[in-house]
Order: C-alpha cells, then sequence, then structure tokens
C-alpha cells in the first residue's frame, strides 16, 4: 500500500545508528516505567483500606458464659468461639499426644487460662464456620468438608491442614476479655 | 496571518478571563474580601506545619469541639500529624462513645478506641440545632474544602469579630462578621486570646489560636495534602523528561517527511 | 529467533480464523494519513484515551463508592481517606471529566475550523456529536454520586428541565426521580447509568472510527489525498506524535490533579446533600456554562414561556449542528482558504466563551444581556452566516495536492531557518 517509503521505527537510520537506537530506546524504558509505576494505585487501591487496617478490638463479657457452653463472637468480620470449657475437657485437651497430630501444637500453647478457649472461627480447610460440641472429638465439626476439631481447637481428622487460630486477646479483668 | 493571529490571541485573553472567572463563580463568597494569608500548605512545596496542626488540635479540642462535631477524623488519623500510639490512647480515653447493644439488647457507653471516630458534643443534628437556638454548628471535617476562601476564610471569620461597639445592627442572637455570608452568624466570638494554654510554650493569642486550629481543620479536610504533593512533584518531573524524550524521537521519526 | 517465528505463528494461526491482527494493523499501523496534520488533530486520539482513564479510574471508584443517600457522601470521603490511593484515583476521575470536555471541545472545534464535517465525513461528525450527547448525560448523572448539595441541587434543576414539556412533563420528572423529588431511587439509577453509558460512548466511538477510516482523516488544507506523496503510514508517525501529545496532556491534567485538584469544583458539593437549603449560588460544571446561559438567556416568547422556550433554544443549540454539513454552503472545506469563514469562526469562538461566563453570572443586569446577544449571535452564526457567506465569500486559491502544500510551507521554513543560522 505504502509507495512512500515505509519506515517502522527500526530502518529510521539517519544519523549514527547506536544514537538512533539509544534515543528510541531510552524514550521506550522511561515510557514503559511510567506504565509500570501508574499501575500501582490501580493495584493497591483492592488492599485493605485503613479503615479496615485500623484494628476495632471486641470486648467479652465471660461472666454470662456457664461452663461447657460456647459463644461465638463477631471481631473484625470474623466469628470468633469462646468456650467455656468443662474439667473433662481441658483434662482431654491436655493429654492427648499432639506430636502425632497434623499440626503438633500443647493446649498449653494455645490458652491463656485453661477453662478459657479462645478461637477463631473459620475452619482452616476452605472458610466455613465449625459447629461447636460437634464431630468425633467434641469440639468443633465443619459441615462443609467434615474436618473434626478437639476441645482445643487442634484439626483431628478430615482436610483442613491446620489448628483453628488464637486471635490476640488480653483479660481485662476477671470477668472481661478484650479480643484484638 | 496577522488576523488569525489577533483571533487567537483574543480567544487566548478570553479563555483566562473564562478561566478566572469559573474560579470567581465556584467561589463566589457573599462575605467580606478575605485577606490572602500566608500558609505553611501553600503553594508546590507547601507541607503542613506538624506543630501548628497539633496546636490547632488543641484549640478545637478545647473550644470547639463543645459544639461542633468532626465526624470524619478517627482519632488513629493523629498519627499522620506525629502522635503515637500512647498519646493517641490518651487522647481517645479522654471519650465516651455509645456501643452495643450488649447481650442484653442494651447500648451501653465505653471508652473511645483509636479506631473510634472523633466523638461529637451533639447526639445528633436534631439536638445540635435545639441546642443553639435552631442553627446547626456544622461538621468541620471538611470546613475548608466546603468554604469558597478555604483557609483565608476560617482565618478571617474566627479573627473578624467586631467588639459590642459594632454600629452594624444584627437580629438578637446573631452576631456580626463580615466574613459570614449575610454578616450576621450565630456562632458568637469563640477565640479571644489564652482560651488554651498550649503545650509547646508558644503565647496562645487569639491570632496564634485562630491560625493553629484554620492549619488543623485544613489538615483535617485534606489529610493527604502532603503525600500529594509529594507525589507530584516526581510525577511532573517524570512527565517533563518523558516528554522531551518523546519530542526528540517524534522529531527524529518526522524528520525525512516533507 | 526461534521463539519470535513461534509466536509469528501462532498470530498467523489465529489471524486466519479471526483476523484480529489484520484489522489493527491495517487501522494502527499501515492507515494511510495525511502527512500535514498539526497539532489540533492530536485531540481525537486524547479523547480516546481520556475515556480509557475515566473508565479505569471510574471502575475503581465503583468498588468503593455506595449508591445509597445514606452513605453516598461517607464512602465518597473514606475513599479520599482510607481507601489506598483513593485520593489519586478519585481527584483523577474528577479533574479528567473535565479534561474530557477540553479535549472533546477542541476537538470539536477543530472540525468546524477545517471542515471536517462536509461530506463525504457527515456520519463521522454525526456520530460525534452523539458522543458529545452521551458524555454530557454521562458527567451530568456522575456529578450527581457524591451527594453533596451541588450533586443534589444540580439533579433536581436539570430534571425539572423536563417539567417544562406541555402536558406530560410532570409526568417524565416523577418518573425520572422515581419519587416525587431526587432521592434515593434517583442517585441509584444515575449510578446505574453513569456506568452503562461509558460503555455506549466506547461503541459509539468505534462507528465514529469506521466512519472516519471509510474515506480517512481530513486535514489542514481541507483537501482530499491524491496519491502515496501526500501520506505516511499511522505508525510509527502519527504514534509517535499522538504519544508526545498525550504526554504533554498529561502534564497539564496531572498539574492539576496534584496541585489544584478542586479549582473546577464548587466547595458547596463538600456539603452533605440536604433536600431543606438550596446553596445560593447554583452553578452547573464549567463545560455545560454555554448552555445553561442559553437556558437561561430565552425570555417569553409569543406565547410561549420563557421555561419551555429555554429549554428548546438549549436543546437546539447542540441539535442545530447535526444539520451544519448543509447549512454550510461553501465548497471548501478548510478555513484557511476562506477568508471570511476563519473571522466568524474566531468570533462564534468567543461567543461561545462569553456564552459561559455569562453562565457562570448571576442572571442580572450586564451579563443577562451579554447572554442573550451572545445566543443570539450563536444562532445566527449557523442558521444565516453559514449559508450565506459561503455563497459570497471570495476564497483563496488551493493548493494542487497536500504535498505540494508541505513543499512550500518547509521551504519558506528552510530559508527562515537558513537565516537564522547565518
Amino acid at each position: 500500500m505504502a509507495k512512500t517509503p515505509a519506515p517502522s521505527a527500526t530502518n529510521l537510520a539517519h544519523g549514527g545508528e547506536t544514537r538512533r537506537d539509544f534515543l528510541y530506546l531510552a524514550t521506550g524504558v522511561v515510557g514503559a516505567v511510567g506504565v509500570a509505576a501508574s499501575v500501582w494505585p490501580f493495584i493497591h487501591q483492592m488492599n485493605p483500606s485503613a479503615s479496615v487496617l485500623a484494628l476495632a478490638s471486641t470486648d467479652v463479657d465471660l461472666s454470662r458464659i456457664e461452663e461447657g457452653q460456647s459463644i461465638t463472637v463477631l471481631w473484625r468480620g470474623k466469628p470468633v468461639f469462646v468456650r467455656h470449657r468443662t474439667p473433662s475437657e481441658i483434662t482431654e485437651a491436655e493429654d492427648a499426644d499432639f506430636n502425632s497430630l497434623p499440626d503438633p501444637q500443647s493446649d498449653m500453647e494455645r490458652v491463656k487460662r485453661r477453662e478459657w478457649l479462645i478461637l477463631v472461627g473459620v475452619c482452616t480447610h476452605l472458610g466455613c464456620v465449625p459447629l461447636s460440641h460437634r464431630g468425633d472429638y467434641q469440639g468443633w465439626f465443619c459441615p462443609c468438608h467434615g474436618s473434626h476439631y478437639d476441645t482445643s481447637g487442634r484439626i483431628r481428622k478430615g482436610p483442613a491442614p491446620a489448628n483453628l487460630a488464637v486471635p490476640e486477646y488480653v483479660f481485662l479483668d476477671e470477668t472481661t476479655v478484650r479480643i484484638g | 496571518m496577522t488576523p488569525a493571529r489577533t483571533w487567537i490571541i483574543g480567544t487566548v485573553l478570553t479563555v483566562i478571563v473564562a478561566i478566572t472567572n469559573i474560579g470567581i463563580a465556584n467561589g463566589a463568597s457573599d462575605g467580606a474580601h478575605l485577606t490572602a494569608q500566608r500558609w505553611s500548605f501553600d503553594g508546590i512545596f507547601g507541607r503542613f506545619d506538624r506543630t501548628a496542626v497539633q496546636r490547632g488540635l488543641q484549640v478545637y479540642l478545647e473550644v470547639c469541639a463543645n459544639c461542633h462535631s468532626l465526624e470524619y477524623v478517627a482519632y488513629r488519623n493523629l498519627t499522620e500529624i506525629g502522635y503515637n500510639e500512647n498519646q493517641i490512647k490518651a487522647i481517645a480515653g479522654q471519650y465516651e462513645v455509645e456501643d452495643g447493644p450488649n447481650n442484653d439488647g442494651e447500648m451501653f457507653t465505653r471508652t473511645a478506641q483509636p479506631s473510634d471516630y472523633f466523638v461529637s458534643p451533639y447526639a445528633n443534628a436534631m439536638e445540635a440545632a435545639a441546642m443553639n437556638n435552631g442553627a446547626l454548628p456544622p461538621d468541620l471535617s471538611l470546613i475548608y474544602k466546603a468554604r469558597a476562601g478555604g483557609a483565608d476564610y476560617i482565618y478571617g471569620l474566627l479573627t473578624g469579630y467586631e467588639g459590642e461597639e459594632t454600629e452594624h445592627s444584627v437580629a438578637e442572637g446573631l452576631y456580626y462578621n463580615p466574613y459570614f455570608p449575610g454578616g450576621a452568624i450565630a456562632m458568637p466570638k469563640p477565640l479571644y486570646g489564652d482560651d488554651v494554654e498550649y503545650a509547646d510554650g508558644t503565647t496562645a493569642s487569639m491570632e496564634q489560636e485562630a491560625r493553629d486550629v484554620t492549619t488543623f481543620l485544613s489538615w483535617a479536610a485534606e489529610p493527604k495534602l502532603d503525600a500529594r504533593k509529594k507525589l507530584g512533584l516526581k510525577v511532573l518531573l517524570f512527565l517533563i523528561v518523558l516528554s522531551a524524550l518523546l519530542f526528540a524521537s517524534k522529531r527524529k521519526v518526522w524528520r525525512d517527511i516533507h | 529467533m526461534s521463539n519470535s517465528s513461534m509466536g509469528k505463528k501462532v498470530v498467523q494461526w489465529f489471524d486466519y480464523r479471526l483476523p484480529i491482527f489484520t484489522f489493527m494493523h491495517h487501522s494502527l499501523v499501515d492507515y494511510q494519513t495525511p502527512k500535514n496534520l498539526n497539532y489540533w488533530w492530536n485531540f481525537g486520539s486524547l479523547a480516546g484515551i481520556v475515556l480509557v482513564i475515566q473508565i479505569i479510574t471510574g471502575i475503581v471508584l465503583a468498588m468503593h463508592y455506595t449508591p445509597h443517600v445514606d452513605h453516598a457522601f461517607d464512602s465518597v470521603e473514606s475513599i479520599m481517606r482510607d481507601v489506598n490511593y483513593g485520593w489519586l484515583i478519585r481527584y483523577l476521575h474528577a479533574n479528567g471529566g473535565s479534561a474530557f470536555f477540553v479535549v472533546v471541545y477542541i476537538h470539536i472545534f477543530r472540525g468546524l475550523y477545517f471542515g471536517s464535517y462536509k461530506s463525504p465525513r457527515e456520519v463521522v461528525w454525526w456520530m460525534g456529536l452523539i458522543i458529545l450527547l452521551l458524555m454530557m448525560a454521562t458527567a451530568f448523572m456522575g456529578y450527581v454520586l457524591p451527594w453533596g448539595q451541588m450533586s443534589f441541587w444540580a439533579a433536581t434543576v436539570i430534571t425539572n428541565i423536563f417539567s417544562a414539556i406541555p402536558l406530560v412533563g410532570e409526568t417524565i420528572t416523577t418518573w425520572l426521580w422515581g419519587g416525587f423529588a431526587v432521592g434515593n431511587p434517583t442517585l441509584n439509577r444515575f449510578f446505574s447509568l453513569h456506568y452503562l453509558l461509558p460503555f455506549v460512548v466506547v461503541g459509539v466511538v468505534f462507528l465514529h472510527l469506521w466512519a472516519l477510516h471509510r474515506f480517512g482523516s481530513n486535514n489542514p488544507t481541507g483537501i482530499d489525498t491524491k496519491g502515496p506523496k501526500d501520506t505516511v503510514p499511522f505508525h510509527p508517525y502519527y504514534t509517535i506524535k499522538d504519544l508526545f501529545g498525550l504526554s504533554v496532556f498529561l502534564i497539564v491534567l496531572l498539574a492539576f490533579v496534584f496541585y489544584a485538584p478542586n479549582y473546577l469544583g464548587h466547595p458547596d458539593n463538600y456539603v452533605k446533600a440536604n433536600p431543606l437549603v438550596t446553596p445560593a449560588h447554583i452553578v452547573p460544571e464549567w463545560y455545560f456554562l454555554p448552555f445553561y446561559a442559553i437556558l437561561r438567556a430565552v425570555p417569553d416568547i409569543w406565547f410561549v414561556e420563557a421555561k419551555l422556550a429555554g429549554v428548546i433554544a438549549m436543546f437546539t443549540s447542540i441539535l442545530i449542528l447535526f444539520v451544519l454539513p448543509w447549512l454550510d454552503s461553501s465548497p471548501i472545506r478548510s478555513a484557511r482558504y476562506r477568508p471570511w469563514y476563519k473571522q466568524i469562526f474566531w468570533f462564534l469562538v468567543i461567543d461561545v466563551i462569553v456564552l459561559g461566563i455569562s453562565g457562570a453570572k448571576p442572571p442580572e443586569g450586564v451579563w443577562l444581556i451579554l447572554g442573550r446577544v451572545a445566543t443570539v449571535y450563536y444562532f445566527i452564526h449557523f442558521l444565516i452566516l453559514m449559508p450565506l457567506i459561503g455563497r459570497l465569500e471570495p476564497t483563496k486559491p488551493l493548493p494542487g495536492s497536500i504535498d505540494e502544500s508541505v513543499r512550500q510551507e518547509s521551504g519558506t521554513q528552510t530559508s527562515e531557518t537558513t537565516r537564522k543560522h547565518s
């Protein structure tokens, strides 16, 4: 079509080859850097915003949770289990041979006070909320794909790879715990 | 060539008039002409003067906050003006917020946390208006951007009250202020000097207080100003280099064409 | 080496089945373009790029925005304060809207000056006007979304324009609002349409380009290309020129974004919408000011009341452009060879700017009178001067070809530069 010498960027030889190449190369590189840098804000905007990262905490009144009961509170958009363990549940949790478990952890590492077990209520398999006092180990049972957790929230059976996570928390006094 | 050039110059001049007119139209204020002040955050290299913002926070908390909310600013945001976590916890800790409902279904109050937003002096806009003779004290989070004249307007208003002997008559319960559109404002003179005792020892004259709280409110409305101006400089310098390279490349590509 | 030939084979395989590469090559690389286009021709591709910037920033903003009267203003504030780079993206989108109109208005006036709307490019012109109308609707609805005072009252005033329609006016405004005043249903539908329309614009842009590529670009001489000597391939000549123009344009746009992001906005839009209080001065965004001036300029005419007459005048001022190719009686395209038209062209530019200024002023005194005079002149330009001048004006001789005109110009330029160097 083009009868005018149809020069593409590569055969525009005029002044010295190297100088020409350098100019186009420099322009291209600088332009590419600019495009790459301007992509970042558009990716980063999807990361959690400052208000989401503002770590809100939730206070839980423990005086109302009877022995053997487990309640679920909402913390940063996720369920948190607060369980008042019975002596038998504590013994069970502590006596288990944890070294043979899929995610070996002693009960000691997972609680601050023996009778209070506080866990993020999200199954480590694919994120469902497990049911309490269910399953083969009377801890939690995830109905989605059948993961069984014990009374320390450790994975014992099923597809989940890890124990239920323990959130950060502090006991403010005898009857109040602050999660987060 | 000459008549066309005359037209182009005429058009350029008209465009300039038009652009300034947009600014004037959008910034039309009915109040008296504002004196332009110098602000630390003016201009391309302008940044918020942190000490002024901190002093302004003190003025806001001790004076303005009695009537004016700041609902879009959270205590956690104070990290941006140089406070650390413990200082912020201490500031937030002076306030109570309503939370709930608790397990009994009741609302309760608790100490404010850094993640909470600045506590409003009134429960809602209705109460705020009712307690102030029907004049709702506006929220101050965006006041710097929401008023024509911006910082100069806030400063002019705060320092523009005339004394008792003013010859301007305004309705009962209103006060004369030339910078307020219409001249009659429901807010009594808020700053007299020595309304606060500055922690850094600065003399708390009325002008100083007004200047500091204006700087604070400008930060509250545009907290990303520093980041914006810093990034802008890099971006524009980059684009100037890129434009020069593209221009050279363009010249080179076109040199054979006649 | 083997890699690139492998890639070539894949491309060929695909292109044989769906010739998208041939199409792109044909319209962006090989496309024969007049070699004498000046920088005013940059604004076409620039408009396309700004459209893309607006769509990308808009999609991102929609990820964080909540179209509900109780949350819209707050969600915009959270974009400005909490979302990572939210302030940058929102300021880009807000100022990008203004930039879009700057670019498109220059593009339109370029078309007017060089007669790009004339045969056989009438449909190119029509598609462009449809894009302009869609842009206006999109910009208006976008301005409502932050739900500030100006958002709310602009929505109220502009939708009330339709109440001027006799008999069904009220029914139409109620239908537009989804209620008896601007409210949550209005905000919701405006958000939906504000998201939709830009993609319709993209579609019409394709038709605009399709029609353009049928006969190729116009050029400053306005004469048709007569052979390969008159043209250059689009790539690399115009790709590099357009990229340079883009880079300069970005300097201007980003200077606003970073250093005067609210200059073109209105302070009242940082006050949350309040249906009980109207701001003292209601002013539309600058790009609507000339049309707003026409709307307000018209008094009662005979039996038509001012409200309806103003609305009719305003819509006519745009619709008249659709018949411009037939109002213009001159056989010559470019104003370069039309001395009289050149004069009235610049007069029209100033007329529109005067309309813009008077649209920004309260409709009283000298500005109302100026607005009326400028409105009347606007229509005189298109309805009387365009048909008349084309028949009467003594035109200048056209060059034999684009190539010839380029050689003439560069000839004078060469002598100038030689003189400077000696």
